[in-house]
């Protein structure tokens, strides 16, 4: 084991301002002034994890289940800005990107969905559902050196998630996994960082210092921790248990007015 | 928060920066300046504000579209100062050279604010900069740069007029609305970060000369030694 909560463990962490309380549905900082939040009626739900741990697959059901039971659901996901994309792909195949313009192009890409699709969809009422959140970013700065403190400053204008699920794993499980999918790629890799040539080795000791930096952030960020290293549906059966239990302290389904 | 901007560097160049609102003459002035450095025999490289090849598709997509907003107009603007700073300024600032900036960090203190952008986030921001040996601040009125815009271009651009605030739908009266409030912020900024105030109501060659002697104080100048005393 290298991370330092174990994944064995149930959920843990706070609840992430659920009753109202903590910075849920807040900005983290400084905020946007010309974008006061207030008590929207949409949720944002971040599913956090390291590469291939399987946030996606696990947003899909989610997604599923959340429409089935009524709810608007609206995705997001890292570096899917139509602004940003374009930029961001061409600068990681390009390999200009140094650790200050790679953490910088990242915000700006989250700054732009967060305006257009985020906000908006809180303000409609919509159950987001965000496929990564700022803390890959601070986590993937954080290992390349960039200073904490100003990254947490750069991140005020986040909102804070009404729930934050962290897809916890250990870096075997995690090879074993990517190995059977796709395989390593450069940048999952850390084969920026220049430890060495070795992808395989690259890979193991660039994921290992990423699953620590997750883990710093756990308290902080009031992380539910997830082991991510049981079978799908078990996963998904635990995910939908804290949800149910999020919306239903916090509003009524839409279920009972759609069977009467 | 880092403190970079506050602190002076320790490279042996020099980082000379011009700032001021459209039509201020900035541009001008650094142009002669550089001639000047040039001729007296030192290695001079100019940079100019939102030039980075990293982000001009970015820029120029959201700008055609109108699809920026002051959030992500001020984080691609810093996105093109970082890439900058690292391959353009450091460079010729550890060889020694004298890096001619125009517009620096204080441009997006002045604008991204009048955009609504919070002050403090955005000074935080840029905590990484390098801070300039000599910012120099052509401050002019509103009238003056308007009149000179005028003079020599057709049309005042989209978001150099502020027009993305929706002020006012003529670009003119829009130019003067948002302009005249970044001249209240570089108003704040001259004694936050010291920056050297020059009358750009001037004529060119006045200004120039006002120019040298400043810059003249912070880089050794043949002519400027001639008045010492020392022996060869």
């Amino acid at each position: 084991m290298t991370s330092p909560s174990d994944p064995s463990e149930p959920v843990t962490g706070g609840d992430a301002g659920a009753n109202g309380e903590g910075p849920a549905g807040r900005y983290y900082g400084r905020g946007v002034p010309y974008l006061p939040m207030q008590d929207y009626p949409g949720k944002l739900i971040a599913i956090e994890g390291t590469d291939g741990v399987g946030r996606s697959t696990q947003i899909q059901l989610l997604r599923e289940w959340l429409e089935v039971k009524g709810y608007g659901v609206v995705e997001t996901g890292w570096t899917r800005s139509p602004l940003m994309q374009p930029t961001i792909e061409l600068a990681k195949s390009s390999n200009t990107l140094n650790k200050l313009t790679f953490v910088l192009l990242y915000a700006t890409d989250f700054a732009d969905r967060l305006e257009k699709e985020i906000i908006p969809a809180l303000k409609a009422g919509f159950v987001v559902l965000s496929d990564r959140y700022i803390f890959s970013a601070l986590a993937r700065a954080g290992v390349r050196g960039v200073d904490r403190q100003w990254l947490r400053n750069l991140y005020g204008f986040a909102i804070a998630p009404h729930l934050v699920f962290y897809l916890n794993v250990d870096v075997k499980t995690l090879i074993g996994r990517v190995l059977a999918a796709r395989g390593m790629d450069f940048w999952e890799s850390g084969m920026d960082l220049k430890s060495g040539d070795d992808i395989y080795d690259s890979f193991r000791t660039y994921q290992q210092k990423l699953l620590r930096e997750y883990s710093s952030m756990a308290d902080e960020f009031r992380f539910r921790v997830v082991d991510a290293r049981r079978p799908i549906d078990r996963i998904q059966d635990e995910l939908r248990k804290n949800v149910a239990a999020f919306l239903e302290s916090s509003e009524k389904p839409a279920e009972p007015a759609l069977t009467r | 928060m880092l403190n970079n901007l506050t602190q002076p560097h320790e490279y042996p160049g020099k980082l000379f920066v011009v700032e001021g609102i459209d039509g201020s003459g900035k541009t001008t002035q650094l142009g002669l300046l550089a001639k000047w450095l040039s001729a007296e025999g030192h290695r001079v490289f100019v940079t100019e504000w939102n030039s980075s090849a990293l982000v001009k598709a970015a820029t120029k997509t959201g700008k055609k579209k109108n699809a920026l907003t002051p959030m992500t107009f001020s984080l691609l603007h810093a996105t093109d100062f970082a890439d900058r700073l690292l391959y353009k300024i450091i460079p010729p600032l550890k060889a020694g050279m004298i890096v001619l900036a125009d517009r620096y960090t204080y441009t997006a203190f002045a604008r991204d604010v009048t955009r609504g952008v919070d002050r403090q986030w955005v000074r935080e921001l840029y905590s990484f900069a390098v801070r300039p040996d000599l910012a120099l601040y052509f401050r002019v009125p509103i009238d003056v740069s308007v009149d000179r815009l005028l003079a020599r271009r057709i049309k005042l651009k989209f978001y150099e007029a502020g027009m993305d605030m929706g002020w006012s739908s003529s670009p003119v009266e829009s130019f003067r609305l948002f302009q005249g409030k970044v001249l209240d912020e570089y108003d704040h900024l001259v004694n936050e970060f010291g920056l050297e105030v020059i009358d750009a109501r001037g004529s060119i060659t006045d200004q120039q000369r006002v120019v040298r002697n400043v810059v003249a104080q912070r880089v050794p100048i043949t002519r400027v030694e001639i008045t010492d005393d020392e022996p060869v």
